[in-house]
């Protein structure tokens, strides 16, 4: 006779592996002094324009360098290459989110203690990205005003698992009908309280307040 | 569709278990948060692909949907949530940031088959 099948307690979390390297990498980056930042968005949204412009503006008065994922091709780092910020691809072959363990890898030889910024952006996927922490201080997701207002109720868990919501592209609102208070809304039904910045990395549009916002969360995090 | 690689760490984590413990697991129990950013049938199909020429073969996996529970800061309770798309307290409408539960992605228990000693 077989015997009855027993129940054993286990609870183990099953990302646990990713979260031991990001807590790691989070170690590594506060005793750097080094104020990371990462970018989620879907496909399209103007992540790179908008890296583009963040590295060009801030590379007078900040050491910065960021690291980016994409699926296949090296596009983005020829982009950002013009920035002249140290710039290293992630290409993640079919995978659709970074993992903290390939974040660890493309950092090898960079001396993070050179480093004010280091900004990660990660694969264009809404869904995916939003179950891995990569030890990053701050997380960003993009909306651009094209994708409509209803990104955030699509998918809250991303938003949930992002500090601050950027909308870009705002120079194309009014084309697309874009309604501000409606988009805005949203962002606060999913995640309440969420700070929520808008602007356009072609005209610049809201940029200096962006900046104003990064080199306040830098301050902060060095004092404490 | 993270799921595949999920689904065999799962599988990892349990094998591991089986050969500490020598036993042979029948069924997987997961708790997965409704915030987790796991899609439970796209789960539930990669398993049996991940549990494939492993010792996890022909095993289950029984997974607990764990909805969001949060924190109405103005009535000082837990609360569950009504909808991801709105984190306000069902109760009184005020908007609620604190997330007690619901990003779950836990093993909690395994279900397994003593292994019948060896006969003297």
């Amino acid at each position: 006779m077989r015997p009855e099948p027993r129940l054993i307690e286990v609870r183990k979390n099953v990302l646990k592996q990713n979260d031991v390297v990001a807590r790691s990498l989070r170690d590594r980056f506060r005793a750097a002094g080094v104020f990371v930042v990462s970018l989620v968005s879907s496909p399209g949204s103007g992540k790179t324009a908008f890296l583009e412009k963040t590295l060009t503006r801030l590379r007078p008065n900040y050491r910065v360098a960021a690291l980016v994922g994409d699926l296949a091709t090296e596009n983005d780092a020829l982009r950002l290459a013009r920035s002249e910020a140290p710039v290293k691809q992630i290409t993640t072959g079919t995978l659709c989110h970074l993992e903290a363990a390939m974040v660890q890898i493309a950092l090898e030889g960079w001396d993070l203690n050179q480093l004010d910024f280091l900004f990660i952006e990660n694969v264009g996927n809404l869904v995916c990205p939003s179950s891995y922490d990569l030890g990053e201080d701050l997380r960003l997701v993009l909306i651009a005003v094209t994708e409509g207002e209803d990104k955030p109720l699509k998918y809250p868990t991303i938003f949930n698992s992002a500090d601050v919501a950027v909308v870009t592209k705002v120079d194309l609102a009014d084309a697309v009908e874009f309604s501000w208070k409606t988009a805005y809304d949203n962002i606060q039904a999913v995640r309440p309280g969420m700070p929520v910045l808008k602007l356009s990395a072609k005209t610049g549009e809201g940029v200096e307040e962006y900046l104003r916002f990064l080199a306040a969360r830098l301050r902060q995090a060095a004092a404490v | 569709m993270h799921e595949l690689s999920l689904a065999m760490s799962i599988v990892e984590l349990a094998a591991e278990e089986a050969e500490l413990r020598g036993v042979q697991i029948e069924a997987v129990h997961l708790k997965l948060g409704a915030l987790s950013g796991v899609a439970k049938d796209a789960l539930l199909s990669c398993y049996q692909m991940a549990c494939e020429n492993t010792p996890l073969q022909g095993s289950c996996l029984v997974v607990e949907e764990v909805p969001v529970v949060i924190f109405c800061p103005s009535c000082r309770a837990q609360r569950p949530l009504n909808s991801v798309q709105l984190f306000c307290c069902p109760e009184c409408g005020t908007p609620c940031s604190e997330i007690v539960q619901g990003k779950e992605l836990e093993v909690v228990a395994l279900e397994i088959q003593e292994c019948a000693p060896n006969p003297v």
